[in-house]
């Protein structure tokens, strides 16, 4: 089996240094399900094309403290800040920040409504919920701030001519695909239409519009949200309704950003059979839509020094060992065949899964990026996991 | 170990993401059927992870049996799924009925469930609550025996579950009258009893560990129970103290592991002892890593429950297992 699997179908290998180094590329998405290492990737990649030329901003979401730390970010303050230690001598440069979520859509708000407007929205709790806690936002302002990185690369304080963006640490990848249209199709939607109508369109006349059941529904709603709460939303809709012009509208030129050419998604995975899984769908639904895929990161897989050993031959000799009764020494060297039999049998158990993916989407480019002896949180080591990335 | 949730119904298991959190949450379902008992084990993302650890059909939003032990003790399976939540929810206490149907033509249930804030996850967490209270005969109240002894939630991960189970005081405070107002604030109520405890699942890595201290944090802030910290995937050492010592170091005495490679019948190369020799040095280092992470849990005076790495992954056989070395632990009220 081992024999068929390394011959039967081989990948073709991601060269992640020729995408970085195109100047065609301008934004890199790293999606992938939760805990299978994104932001590390992003940051590792920010790393590479720096210092190989490139004037690179990468856009965090949510970076754990000590990784964010090794970029030199201290505080999320939605502000691109340059990032020392860098090697620049290419003529590169590498900015990052980390997104704060509430903070971008409080000032998409300021930057598109008149002053009295903006603070009425700021102030509605229903706003308020919305901005800080709605699943789907962050995904939402993620773009939102992917758009406006885009719109001011190339000026003298945002330098930049690649942005690589990791995705929020959703349930699922895809969420980061559908979040935003959903927002945008909601706040367009029939239902938002229903509860502005009577407002825009002056109490009955709107009704008309909708026929007997509006009637029903708004009260049902009433009687299950309270009064208040409602006019609250009332309130919030009509406010965003006259501000954006469509949130549908903003939302759909965001999402055509992602499909443009300057763009590649890299899907991140874990070597694990659900992490994998998320991949596939995401893949799928990447080639569904048309968007451009780069490639698969097979994300910490298990290391193995000493190849040529196979783990039952290592585990007999362990047991022979063991009996044997020898010496401190044979212990220990029974230890180390046994390490070796459970780190060749990890590895190979999660090439299987990665293989499963290969055979399941031939075609699409893969690179796998071996586990570093260590929790990664500083530039020399996320340098290291960008050389794995780019096979080197 | 001893555990101070010895009044617990409902356990919500949470983790980082890949730290096997739907595979403990199993386990423990397992692990409180034995008593026996009838137990719920609820997911609230839609990933049909409990389906596939326990290799039954997917689950959907009805309660289906998903094993019966010989003791007599079940464990029911149900994927809670809010737009379902919402209309038996609508159903249950309004009788809705047509106008229900026109909820949802209107997009009044979409918009609910997805845009309006925390309603979904007030959704989610409302029917594990109606799930707790429910009575063998379907009822609400009364005093007849429960549906459930004891439910067990595999839910969002670390990094939302503060804001998951706190969400009802949030919309208590947005809704601040009407029946969603008093519905929130009764299951405040019972997620921050003694009824309800969060266990955390780990694994001994630095940013899984990193994150359940600050969930642990957060959960005690906001007045909710950490329960068990249960670090999961642990590796028993392969070699002693003194081995490790050396392998750390990277003075693990080659000639003599040459010289019992060569007796156990291996062909010794100079490249195998180094590559054997390095595969070593980073399991010391790993090892040191996971003790440091280890001292760090302990430290949060929580009880500590190990769960071992299954070099196979985990099949419906293993669950049983893991349930095994819960008992064992005194994961149980």
């Amino acid at each position: 089996m081992t024999q068929t699997r390394a011959t039967s179908h081989q990948p073709p290998q991601l060269d992640v240094d020729a995408l970085l180094a195109d100047p065609t590329t301008e934004i890199v998405v790293c999606c992938g399900s939760g805990g299978v290492g994104k932001t590390t990737t992003a940051a590792a990649l920010g790393i590479r094309a720096a210092e190989s030329g490139r004037r690179v901003v990468v856009l965090t979401i949510d970076p754990a403290r000590r990784l964010a730390q090794s970029l030199g970010l201290s505080e999320l303050d939605n502000t691109p800040r340059p990032v020392t230690g860098i090697d620049t001598t290419a003529g590169g440069s590498l900015h990052a920040m980390m997104l704060d979520m509430k903070r971008t859509f409080d000032e998409v708000v300021i930057a598109h409504s008149e002053p009295g407007k903006a603070d009425q929205i700021l102030a509605n709790p229903f706003y308020q919920a919305v901005s800080s806690s709605f699943a789907g936002t962050q995904e939402y302002m993620a773009m939102e701030k992917l758009g406006q990185l885009k719109a001011s690369a190339g000026t003298p304080e945002a330098p930049w001519d690649l942005i690589i963006v990791d995705t929020p640490p959703s349930r699922s990848a895809l969420d980061f695909l559908d979040a935003p249209n959903r927002l945008g199709s909601f706040l367009d939607g029939r239902f938002i239409r229903l509860l502005t109508a009577p407002a825009k369109a002056g109490g009955r006349a709107g009704l008309k519009v909708f026929g007997l059941g509006v009637q029903v529904v708004t009260s049902t709603m009433t009687k299950i949200l309270g009064g208040q709460m409602l006019s609250d939303v009332q309130t919030f809709v009509n406010a965003l309704d006259t501000m954006f012009g469509g949130f549908r509208e903003r939302a759909d030129e965001t999402y055509r950003l992602l499909s443009e050419d300057g763009t590649s998604f890299l899907v991140v995975a874990a070597p694990e059979r659900d992490a994998l899984r998320e991949a596939s769908f995401f893949v799928e639904r990447l080639e569904a839509d048309g968007m451009p895929l780069a490639g698969l990161v097979v994300n910490r897989l298990g290391r193995v020094s000493a190849p040529g050993l196979s783990p039952s031959k290592s585990l007999a000799m362990a047991e022979s060992l063991e009996e044997g009764n020898g010496p401190r020494s044979a212990t220990t060297a029974a230890g180390v065949l046994r390490l070796h039999a459970d780190l060749v049998r990890t590895a190979e158990r999660q090439r299987d899964l990665a293989d499963r993916f290969s055979r399941a989407h031939p075609g699409i480019p893969v690179v796998h990026v071996p586990a570093l002896g260590r929790d990664v949180h500083d530039l020399e080591s996320l340098r290291e996991v960008a050389a794995s990335l780019a096979g080197t | 170990m001893t555990n101070d949730w010895a009044r617990a119904r409902l356990h919500v298991v949470t983790g980082k993401g890949g730290t096997g959190k739907t595979t403990v949450a199993s386990a423990l379902a397992l692990a409180l059927a034995s008593r026996p008992g009838r137990v719920l084990l609820s997911e609230v993302e839609g990933r049909q992870g409990i389906s596939q650890t326990f290799d039954v059909p997917p689950l959907g939003t009805d309660e289906t049996r998903i094993l019966r032990l010989g003791s007599g003790g079940e464990v029911i399976g149900l994927s809670v799924e809010p737009k379902a939540a919402l209309l038996e929810y609508l159903q249950l206490f309004y009788k809705l009925g047509r106008a229900g149907r026109l909820l949802e033509k209107f997009g009044a249930i979409d918009f609910a469930t997805t845009i309006a804030p925390g309603v979904r996850d007030v959704l989610l967490i409302g029917k594990i609550y109606e799930a707790n209270r429910r009575r063998r005969d379907g009822r609400h109240k009364g005093d007849g025996p429960l549906a459930y002894d004891a439910l067990v939630l595999d839910a969002p991960p670390t990094g939302r579950i503060g804001r998951f189970l706190s969400v009802n005081s949030e919309v208590a405070d947005l809704a601040k009258m009407g029946p969603i107002h008093s519905q929130a604030g009764a299951i405040t109520q019972l997620l921050e009893s003694d009824r309800t405890v969060v266990h955390l699942v780990t694994l001994l890595e630095e940013m899984p560990v990193q994150e359940t201290l600050e969930s642990i944090a957060e959960l005690t802030a906001k007045g909710l129970h950490p329960g068990a910290i249960i670090v999961n995937m642990v590796r028993a050492p392969l070699l002693d103290d003194a081995a490790l010592e050396q392998a750390r170091a990277g003075r693990l005495h080659k000639p003599s592991l040459r010289t019992q490679l060569t007796e156990a019948g291996v062909t010794v190369t100079a490249a195998l002892v180094d590559g054997l020799v390095a595969e070593t040095r980073d399991h010391a280092l790993r090892v040191d890593l996971e003790r440091d992470q280890l001292a760090l849990l302990e430290a949060t005076g929580l009880p500590i429950v190990t769960l071992p790495a299954l070099p196979q992954g985990v099949d419906s056989g293993s669950v049983h297992e893991l349930a095994g070395l819960l008992v064992d632990q005194g994961m149980l009220p």
